[in-house]
Formats: structure tokens, C-alpha cells, sequence
């Protein structure tokens, strides 16, 4: 499954853990949630980053405290239909303040990323090669957004208001 | 009338390049049916019995007289020459082809219109009164507020995948023509005490298998808070609503199993956080807003025009525009409703012809506006009175000057068996037969208000629930069998209706009907008093022993 990162294909240099993997010696790992929880610690404190793979049916607040040490947090899409991962992702980022990378995981297809971008995702673990090569075009679909979004693309309804003011002075 | 800006002309079509994009992914292969179903349905496209349907949004229900013809034209080139208007304020095409569609799209997005979010797990077309902007009365516009919900609604980043779909419905008038009690989320536009503009927001209402009454969550919620509001019911909604069973996914049942109380704590905890955020709507965007709906240069006009006095003489006109024109705000002006509901017809349909021809006389009579009803019918909304003559004239060659508004041939149907894959049962013969069983319009007068509801099945599209009359039509052992209820209403007074007894057969359907209408002909205390009315003051009981005595 490609990872795209930075728009781009790139090596994912973070080894899942199951819940009883032995914890290894070095490198950067990827752990469930309840196994995060549990061992938060001794996970935190060895050599290699850490990040966490949060379930959608599990509070997002309980992350906070952890929030500046984890590398990277990987939100679940059970099917592509299940949007609960869009609302964690925009608490992560513009209630909590979470900057680290903001992974999607699961059925991650190509019709998903301009919404997921806009929640903050940056990264995507993508189901099919084919949508990953084409994530640069996709993301670039749209130009026009209406909601504002912690991801700073300036909204419709500020875009007209820039257009009246620099119009009022021009005239 | 809301005129598009560029923001939202190239919105639109980014859009229609996008579906055209999955279209062709699936037509390669590429896309399997079950991950394009998803994205075709975020677009209004269904998988019906026999082809591919197509459902365009008009939001809120206002259409111009261009719009309406690029209507005609998608009918005429790539369907079979129709549109079905629909209790949502919509239109749908039934015959359409996939690999035109994304064609049919382009040629709307010329004008404005597009598909977006007219069906799937997302934010619905925003709906209101039809009267909106015209109505006496009204506190003020609500298409406003709709047009900023629809483009807050549209594409959201986040609830573009809740658990099931979500409607929104608007109005600004004590009689509430936009059904908000059965919407995922009604709003009331009210004034607080200083004259401030807010809304008192209703959440949980909804049809389909579990019928509910909206509850009222918030009484008053500030006009530069709604966005935040709805945003925080949505938020909770999406976190909290069931995903593990289709039928029980809506918001009504999540309000429901937490209760009012317990939900609008989780809302208002949520809103506290956002609400005083980049979502707080200023004045100037509301004034920016209202500032591309063209409003019409009325002119001071009479009250009762010569043309008005002459035309009452021909007891025909008398008759429909008694029926079908309401009172306007501007006193030289009215408010004409077209009947889509001819007799032995299939309610809510318009031929290429017929919407043509509605352009025409919206350019010559209506400062080109035309408004969709969700009660499938049409209106036209700044008629000067002088010209109602010639209207109705124009109306009554083509075939649009039934005068049966509110009254019982007036049916609001499903598409039923006939087109739906999910339908039991029919509903468009059902009401053509009543249609013509109640045909003379002495007798649908003399009977007075009453709306009868048909839905094929339990998902209520037709509103049965809420029709006076509401007729269900499920299948038992392999037999279509239509289960009757009375005293539902859908208006300010919302309520379902109860169940008048055993199921009936198709064939039966029409005589239980009249059995009903007879028993309440002979009920009522006074002619005035509506049917709603006197079941409610009687309830089902005498109905029952009518229909039931000689079955």
C-alpha cells in the first residue's frame, strides 16, 4: 500500500505493531491505541519515533497529553463511507493543536483526499497504486472551498469580502 | 433570485470535471460499482429499476426561467422528454444514460444548476418556502439563510460521509410550508427582543420507517451563530450516530436513544468550542449574500385591475384563481401556484413542453422566477393581478390550470413501483385512479383542504405519514396491500397520522378513500371545518367503523 507524504510516493519508515509484537530495539513504529495507552512510557522513551493508530470510536481528547511527543497520529477509514475520522482529524489539529503528521489508513481511495486534505490530513497510506500516482492532480480538483478548515485555504465567502474591499478601493 | 458569482460558477464546474472523471473510471473499470456508487450518489444519481436517475438540486426551491429550460432541454436530449418534481424541491429524470450524464451536468452547470449532494450520506439540498420573499407576512427572506447553508453545506470536509443523509429546511412564516417538524434539522426564523434575527432550531424530525416529530433543541440561536449551531449538531451526529444499522442511522434516532436533554448538552458543549470561531457569520457576508438575490422592480399597481373585474364573470377562471392564487406582499401582485397534478396524471411530472412554455410566461408574468413547491407542484411568485386573465389563459392550453391546489386530487406520490428499486408497491396508479374518482371539482371543493399521501414503501417518500390521508403501500405474501392512516399533517402543527385499521387491497384503496371522505362529510361540524380537523376532533374511531362496517 503506497504512502504518499509531502504529495509525493514515499518509503513508510514506520513498522506496525500488533498489540503483542515484541517491542523492537530501534526504529520508528506505529502502535494501536490501546497498546499506546497502555505503555505510553516505555514506548516514548526509546530510540526511533513513535506514532499511534486511533480507532474512530475512541475519544481523540485522550491524546492530548501526548500530543507533542508523537510523531506521527493514523486515523481509521473502516470503508470509505465511515466519515467519523474527519471530525478527529480537524480536533487533532485545530482544537488540540497536533502539528506531527496526521495519517489516513484504511480504505483511503483517491475521491477522499481533497476532503481529507482540507480536515489536515498529510499523509495517506492509498489503497491502489493508481490513486497515489495521481494524488498531485487530484488535490489540485478544486479551487473554491466554502467552509473554513484549520488547513488555511481561504474560504468563498472571505474571498468575496476581499474582492468588495480591494474593489470599494479602487472606485 | 440568487445570481451565481465566478467563486460559485467555477465551483460548479470543478465539479461536473471531477464526475466526469469518475464516470470515465468507472466505465474503464477502474472504479468498482460499489466504490462509484458512492461518489454517483454524492452526485444524484440513483440505480433505479429499468435505468439510471438523475436528481438535480434547486435549492430552495427557486428557479429562473433560463434555468428552467436547461430543466427542459436535459429532458429533451437525454431522457424521454419529462422531469419528475419532487417533495424536496427537486427534479429528477428517469431515463438517463451514465455516459450522458456527465454531459447533462455540463450543459446545467451553464446555468447555474447542478446535482450536488441531492442524494447519499450528506448534507441534503437546503429547502424553504416556496413563498419565500413574497409570502405576507413573512419576518424576512429566509433564501438568505438557505443560500448560506448550502454553501456552508456543500463539499463540508467533514460531513460529507455521516451515517445516513441529513435535510435541512427553512422558513419564515407562522404557516410553515417547508415542512421543517420532519426535517433532520428545521429552522424557524424568529426576531429576538431587540429585533435581532435568529432562529429557533428543530432537530430529530424525520419519516422513512421511524417516524418523529422534530424537537425543538435551541430556542433561539443568533443569526452569526447558525452556521456554528448546525455545525455542532453535525459534529456530534457524526461521531455519535449509528453506523451499524441503515435503518437506524438518521439523527431522529440518536436524538431519540440519548434523549433531547442528554443531546443538546453534547450540542451545546460542542458549540461553546466553535463558536466564536472563523464560523461566526458577520453582517457584511449576510449583506453580501442578499446582495446577489435580484429582487423585482415592482410597480404600484391596483389592487382590483379592471382586467380582474371582467375575467370574474367567466366562472372557470373564478374557480382556479380562487384555488390557485394566493395573496402577495406587494398588494397589486399574486402569488400563482400551477398544479402539477392533473387528473389521471402522475403528480409532480412537467413534459420539455410544458417547462418551456413555464418559462416563457415566468419571463412574461413572473420577472422570469418560478418557485418549486414541495408539494410537486410549481408557483409563480410576482404575477402582477392584471395579468392573471391572460395567465391562467396561457396556463389553462397547457394543461397547468387544474384548479385542485390543497385540495384531495392535489396528491403528493412516490415514483413507487413503477420506477423504484426499493418500492413494495405502486403509488403513481393509486393516484391517478383517486384523481379521477374526485375529478369533478364541485365535489373536491365542497370537501375542502385535504392532502393525501402515497409512499410505496416503508422508507415514506411520498410523506405518507403526514398526508391526511396517508396510504403506505407494503407487500404481504406476494400482494401489494395498503395500510391507511388519517390526521397527519406536516405543517406548524405537525403530526403522524394513526392507523385506520387492517391493510387494503390495490383496488380497494380508491373506495376506502371515498369511504373516508363520505364519513367525513357527514362528521364535519360545519363546512369549514377541515378534515384534519374533524379527526382530530373525533379521532379515528367513526372512520373506522365507515371503512371496516362492509369489509
Amino acid at each position: 500500500m503506497p504512502l504518499v507524504n509531502g504529495g509525493k510516493i514515499v518509503d513508510d519508515s514506520f513498522v506496525k505493531l500488533a498489540v503483542d509484537t515484541p517491542l523492537p530495539e530501534s526504529g520508528d513504529i506505529l502502535v494501536p491505541a490501546e497498546r499506546f495507552v497502555g505503555e505510553a512510557d516505555a514506548l516514548l522513551k526509546r530510540a526511533g519515533k513513535v506514532g499511534v493508530i486511533w480507532p474512530n470510536n475512541r475519544d481523540i481528547a485522550e491524546l492530548v497529553p501526548y500530543l507533542v511527543k508523537l510523531a506521527v497520529v493514523a486515523l481509521v477509514f473502516p470503508s470509505f463511507r465511515d466519515g467519523r475520522a474527519y471530525s478527529q482529524a480537524r480536533l487533532l489539529r485545530e482544537r488540540y493543536g497536533y502539528r506531527g503528521d496526521l495519517r489516513a489508513t484504511g480504505q483511503v481511495l483517491r475521491d477522499q483526499f481533497v476532503f481529507m486534505l482540507r480536515a489536515g490530513f498529510d499523509s495517506f497510506e492509498v489503497k491502489k497504486q493508481a490513486d497515489a500516482e495521481a494524488f498531485m492532480l487530484t488535490a489540485k480538483r478544486y479551487s473554491v472551498f466554502y467552509q473554513p478548515t484549520g488547513d488555511g485555504r481561504i474560504t468563498a465567502l472571505h474571498r468575496r469580502m476581499q474582492l468588495r474591499h480591494s474593489e470599494g478601493v479602487g472606485t | 433570485m440568487y445570481a451565481y458569482d465566478e467563486i460559485d460558477r467555477t465551483l460548479v464546474n470543478e465539479r461536473v470535471s471531477e464526475f466526469r472523471d469518475q464516470v470515465q473510471r468507472r466505465l474503464s473499470g477502474e472504479l468498482t460499482e460499489d466504490e462509484f456508487k458512492m461518489l454517483r450518489l454524492q452526485n444524484g444519481v440513483y440505480l433505479q429499476l429499468h435505468a439510471y436517475m438523475f436528481r438535480v438540486a434547486i435549492p430552495y426551491g427557486t428557479l429562473a426561467s433560463n434555468q428552467l429550460r436547461a430543466l427542459a432541454h436535459v429532458a429533451r436530449k437525454y431522457d424521454r422528454g419529462y422531469g419528475h418534481f419532487t417533495t424536496r424541491q427537486n427534479i429528477q429524470f428517469n431515463w438517463i444514460k451514465l455516459s450522458d450524464l456527465p454531459d447533462a451536468l455540463a450543459d446545467l452547470a451553464e446555468v447555474g444548476i447542478h446535482a450536488m449532494q441531492t442524494s447519499g450520506n450528506n448534507m441534503r439540498n437546503v429547502t424553504s418556502d416556496q413563498w419565500a420573499g413574497v409570502a405576507p407576512g413573512e419576518i424576512e427572506d429566509p433564501r438568505i439563510w438557505s443560500e448560506l447553508i448550502r454553501q456552508h453545506t456543500t463539499l463540508h470536509p467533514e460531513f460529507s460521509f455521516l451515517p445516513r443523509k441529513f435535510k435541512i429546511a427553512i422558513t419564515a412564516s407562522d404557516h410553515d410550508r417547508a415542512a421543517i417538524k420532519v426535517h433532520d434539522i428545521g429552522l424557524r426564523l424568529i426576531k429576538n427582543e431587540k429585533g435581532e434575527t435568529g432562529f429557533e432550531v428543530l432537530v430529530g424530525g424525520g419519516l422513512g420507517r421511524t417516524p418523529f416529530i422534530g424537537k425543538t433543541i435551541k430556542h433561539f440561536v443568533h443569526g452569526r451563530d447558525l452556521l456554528s449551531y448546525i455545525e455542532a449538531i453535525l459534529r456530534v451526529y457524526n461521531q455519535y450516530g449509528r453506523r451499524d444499522n441503515i435503518y437506524k442511522a438518521r439523527i431522529k434516532i440518536l436524538v431519540h436513544e440519548l434523549g433531547i436533554e442528554k443531546f443538546s448538552r453534547e450540542v451545546e458543549e460542542e458549540w461553546q468550542q466553535i463558536r466564536y470561531s472563523s464560523l461566526q457569520i458577520d453582517d457584511e457576508v449576510i449583506e453580501d449574500i442578499r446582495s446577489r438575490f435580484i429582487y423585482p422592480a415592482y410597480e404600484k399597481l391596483p389592487h382590483m385591475p379592471d382586467e380582474l373585474r371582467q375575467a370574474a364573470a367567466d366562472p372557470d377562471f373564478e374557480a382556479w384563481r380562487k384555488n390557485s392564487v394566493a395573496a402577495h406582499k406587494n398588494p397589486g401582485y399574486s402569488i400563482v401556484t400551477i398544479s402539477l397534478k392533473p387528473i389521471g396524471a402522475p403528480p409532480g411530472d412537467a413534459t420539455a413542453e410544458q417547462m418551456d412554455a413555464l418559462a416563457d410566461l415566468a419571463d412574461k408574468y413572473s420577472f422570469g422566477e418560478l418557485r418549486v413547491g414541495h408539494e410537486q407542484n410549481l408557483a409563480l411568485p410576482h404575477v402582477a393581478k392584471r395579468d392573471l386573465p391572460a395567465l391562467w389563459k396561457a396556463l389553462d392550453k397547457l394543461g397547468l390550470a387544474t384548479p385542485n391546489v390543497n385540495l384531495i386530487t392535489d396528491i403528493i406520490a412516490c415514483p413507487g413501483l413503477d420506477y423504484c428499486s426499493l418500492a413494495n408497491a405502486r403509488s403513481i396508479p393509486i393516484a391517478q385512479e383517486l384523481t379521477r374518482r374526485f375529478a369533478n371539482h364541485e365535489l373536491a371543493n365542497l370537501i375542502g383542504r385535504l392532502h393525501i399521501n402515497i409512499s410505496g414503501c416503508i422508507n415514506a417518500c411520498g410523506h405518507h405519514h403526514v398526508g391526511h390521508i396517508g396510504i403506505l403501500g407494503v407487500e404481504k405474501n406476494g400482494e401489494e396491500v395498503y395500510q391507511i392512516t388519517i390526521g397527519g399533517r406536516a405543517d406548524e402543527s405537525a403530526a403522524l397520522g394513526n392507523l385506520i385499521g387492517p391493510g387494503v387491497k390495490f383496488d380497494e384503496v380508491a373506495d376506502v378513500v371515498e369511504d373516508i371522505v363520505e364519513a367525513y362529510l357527514a362528521l364535519r361540524e360545519r363546512p369549514e371545518e377541515l378534515f384534519v380537523d374533524t379527526v382530530k376532533r373525533l379521532g379515528v374511531e367513526p372512520f373506522k367503523e365507515r371503512v371496516y362496517a362492509t369489509r
